[in-house]
């Protein structure tokens, strides 16, 4: 893991944010690494704080936020030192962006969308519109959206060419770093998987990275490179994909990988009995405890994270 | 007063279950239906029909499961709805417990539709937000003439045990913000199951739901499918799950059903091309998938204003035979016993009646 290959390198990362009942701690002290041109998922129930994870990254976040620390090196610089307005100026769009949840349902219904896609590379690269169109059209044809598209507007589109060009309008600033939040989940299974196809094509042509949030494990393992596998605000596993989904080491991704029904396989899946705790008074010590059929006695203390061949695994089990 | 009966209600469910517990005749039976929906143009003035059903042929028998797989648009909930007695059929007719639906007036549509259950998709927007779970709960029986309170409570902590609801006492004055999205989904499935019905509709029961909870959720639909000798019609566009549910499957595209078998027969030897190209973009977690792409046949589904002549998905099949599927709509074949597959591919293995 030397300095040149990383990208991302995420430390101690928290998100917590003030609410009526108290405090929800989204993100508490999440740690991961991505390399250059490489994808990592990052798989959990809902309400598990992926999402805020995401948002933490690109620092989009909502006015009641207590807490918002931990370091987030991208290029070996930590950007959480910029301000607001540098942040803004030279990380977001510039060197990565993001495709959130909804975002074909979230184009602006009233502008073309070639002209949405269009504004960030003029916001953001200093270019003139004609200049940003081009390069808009160069986006389209990259997501596979016929180029006469541009002039449309989005009720025009129908939901797969709709998510491909949330997709060109993260690419168009042709940042290091794509962030997808659940990319595919309001889509058809064929038009889902075209959008697999089009994000592994474009981590080969443009050498994008990605981190990929989803529920979805089956859809999960098109892009994976790594994963990472979060729990109550907190990632519980990260390591390479094959010897992820051959063999998950917490127990916790082992029910989510047997909860998953297969179709070339006759294997029963079985559910994941009791639910996740709350993140506003999270338990002491592992916080999947209660629902873990592993449990002993040390398991009331805070697990720590272990080294186990190049996975890390917040488990007693493996110490 | 019979609260332990299973069949609490006098009108014909018990007599019909009785008479016909068998599998010989049908409990649901669709007859060539058609649903179109006529356009407009400003409001008056014809300008075509979508249609979102366009000839579709099948029986159901007490206590079977089958699944509807399609993709969105495919016209798999104007067909639900139908069923549900909330479309008229344009053409064609559904018959169900011997009765057509298209002869039925206003207060036999009631009762009729009281034999049917329905699970929402989205259990969150399918219970209204004002009302506690017994009140939700309730609502079916006293719209359904069950004028015994008693018995109503009965029957709703009876529902609310069937579900695995427990302690009942605490859900029951519980509003539905107040449950998990599995929870929810729970109480949907006992109002539907309130009123003792002979059929089961399920629209996407688990999408909404995390992958923990899912398989949980089909389970207890198996189990009171399988303890009621429940009819269920289970909707879906994710062949991963049927496997564990039905055991005939069909697959509907273009507001038709294209092929339809017993489940572990299609998902072992698919025929129609659009069903490989469905199980081709299936997931199940394996790294390797990262490594190729998937063969995703382009295009979209046709407009059902004007599908496509033949059949209807022949501008996007691999496989398409010039002159042949662009041109004549295909029958249904039938190359394996009991597996019936509308395309031009297996003409020679047989033409079914």
């Amino acid at each position: 893991m030397t300095e040149e290959k990383t990208l991302l390198q995420i430390e101690d990362l928290k998100l917590h944010f003030r609410t009526g009942k108290g405090t929800v701690q989204a993100v508490d002290g999440v740690d991961f690494h991505l390399d250059y041109n490489r994808a990592v998922v990052i798989i959990g129930e809902s309400g598990c704080g992926k999402t805020s994870l995401a948002k933490a990254v690109l620092r989009l976040l909502p006015r009641n936020v207590q807490t918002y620390s931990g370091q987030i090196r991208l290029h070996n610089q930590d950007v959480m030192l910029l301000g607001d307005e540098e942040f803004r100026g030279q990380v977001r769009w510039v060197q990565m962006s993001m495709v959130p949840q909804a975002a074909m349902n979230a184009l602006n219904p009233v502008i073309r969308v070639g002209d949405q896609v269009a504004e960030p590379a003029m916001i953001h690269m200093g270019i003139n519109k004609e200049q940003a169109l081009n390069q808009a059209r160069k986006m389209f044809q990259h997501v596979g959206v016929p180029v006469d598209f541009l002039t449309r507007y989005p009720f025009e589109l129908s939901g797969g060419m709709r998510q491909r060009v949330a997709i060109a309008m993260a690419l168009v600033t042709t940042p290091d770093l794509i962030v997808l939040d659940e990319p595919t989940s309001a889509l058809d299974v064929l038009t889902q998987a075209n959008i697999m196809n089009l994000l592994k094509r474009i981590k080969k042509e443009m050498g994008t990275s990605f981190i990929l949030i989803t529920h979805d494990v089956g859809t999960s393992s098109e892009l994976a490179d790594d994963v990472a596998v979060m729990y109550a605000g907190q990632i519980v596993e990260t390591g390479d994909a094959y010897r992820f989904f051959t063999a998950p080491l917490h127990p916790y991704s082992q029910k989510l990988m047997a909860s998953v029904p297969r179709i070339r396989s006759n294997q029963e899946p079985d559910f994941i009995p009791g639910q996740p705790p709350s993140l506003i008074s999270p338990p002491t010590g592992c916080r999947f405890a209660a629902r873990c059929h592993l449990r002993f006695e040390k398991c009331d203390q805070e697990p720590p994270v272990v080294e186990q061949e190049g996975r890390q695994v917040k488990c007693w089990l493996y110490t | 007063m019979s609260v332990n009966n299973d069949r609490l209600d006098t009108s014909m469910v018990s007599d019909y279950s009785k008479e016909n517990g068998g599998r010989n005749q049908p409990l649901l039976s669709l007859q060539d239906l058609r649903v179109w929906f006529e356009l407009r143009r400003f409001g008056f003035g014809h300008a075509g029909y979508v249609r979102a059903v366009d000839g579709v042929s099948f029986d159901l028998y007490n206590g079977e499961a089958v699944a509807v797989v399609g993709e969105s648009g495919c016209g798999k909930s104007s067909l639900m709805k139908t069923i549900l007695g909330l479309n008229r059929p344009t053409k064609g007719d559904v018959v169900f417990r011997g009765r057509h639906l298209t002869s039925l007036q206003s207060r036999e549509m009631r009762d009729y539709r009281s034999h049917i259950g329905y699970v929402q998709q989205d259990p969150y927007g399918a219970l209204p937000p004002f009302m506690s779970i017994h009140r939700i709960l309730e609502e079916p029986m006293i719209i359904n003439g069950i004028k015994d309170k008693e018995e109503r409570n009965q029957r709703i902590r009876r529902a609310m045990e069937e579900v695995k609801m427990s302690p009942v006492d605490d859900f029951l004055p519980k509003f539905p913000h107040m449950l998990s999205g599995g929870q929810q989904q729970r109480v949907v499935i006992a109002r539907a199951m309130i009123m003792n019905p002979n059929l089961l509709v399920a629209d996407e029961p688990v999408s909404m739901l995390d992958a923990s909870v899912r398989v949980e959720i089909l389970r207890l639909l198996r189990n009171l499918q399988k303890n009621h000798n429940l009819a269920v019609i289970y909707i879906t566009h994710d062949l991963s799950t049927v496997r564990y549910f039905s055991e005939r499957i069909f697959v509907m595209y273009a507001g038709q059903l294209i092929e339809q078998a017993q489940v572990d027969d299609l998902l072992e030897n698919p025929r129609h091309p659009y069903t490989l190209a469905l199980l081709e973009a299936t997931a199940d977690p394996d790294a390797k998938n990262a490594e190729e792409y998937r063969d995703i046949p382009p295009g979209e589904p046709p407009s059902l204003v004007n599908p496509p002549t033949g059949c209807r998905f022949h501008p996007r099949c691999p496989h398409v035979i010039k002159g042949v599927c662009d041109v004549k709509e295909p029958p249904y074949f039938e190359p394996t016993p009991k597996h019936l597959v509308a395309c031009w591919l297996f003409e020679n293995d047989g033409v079914t009646a």
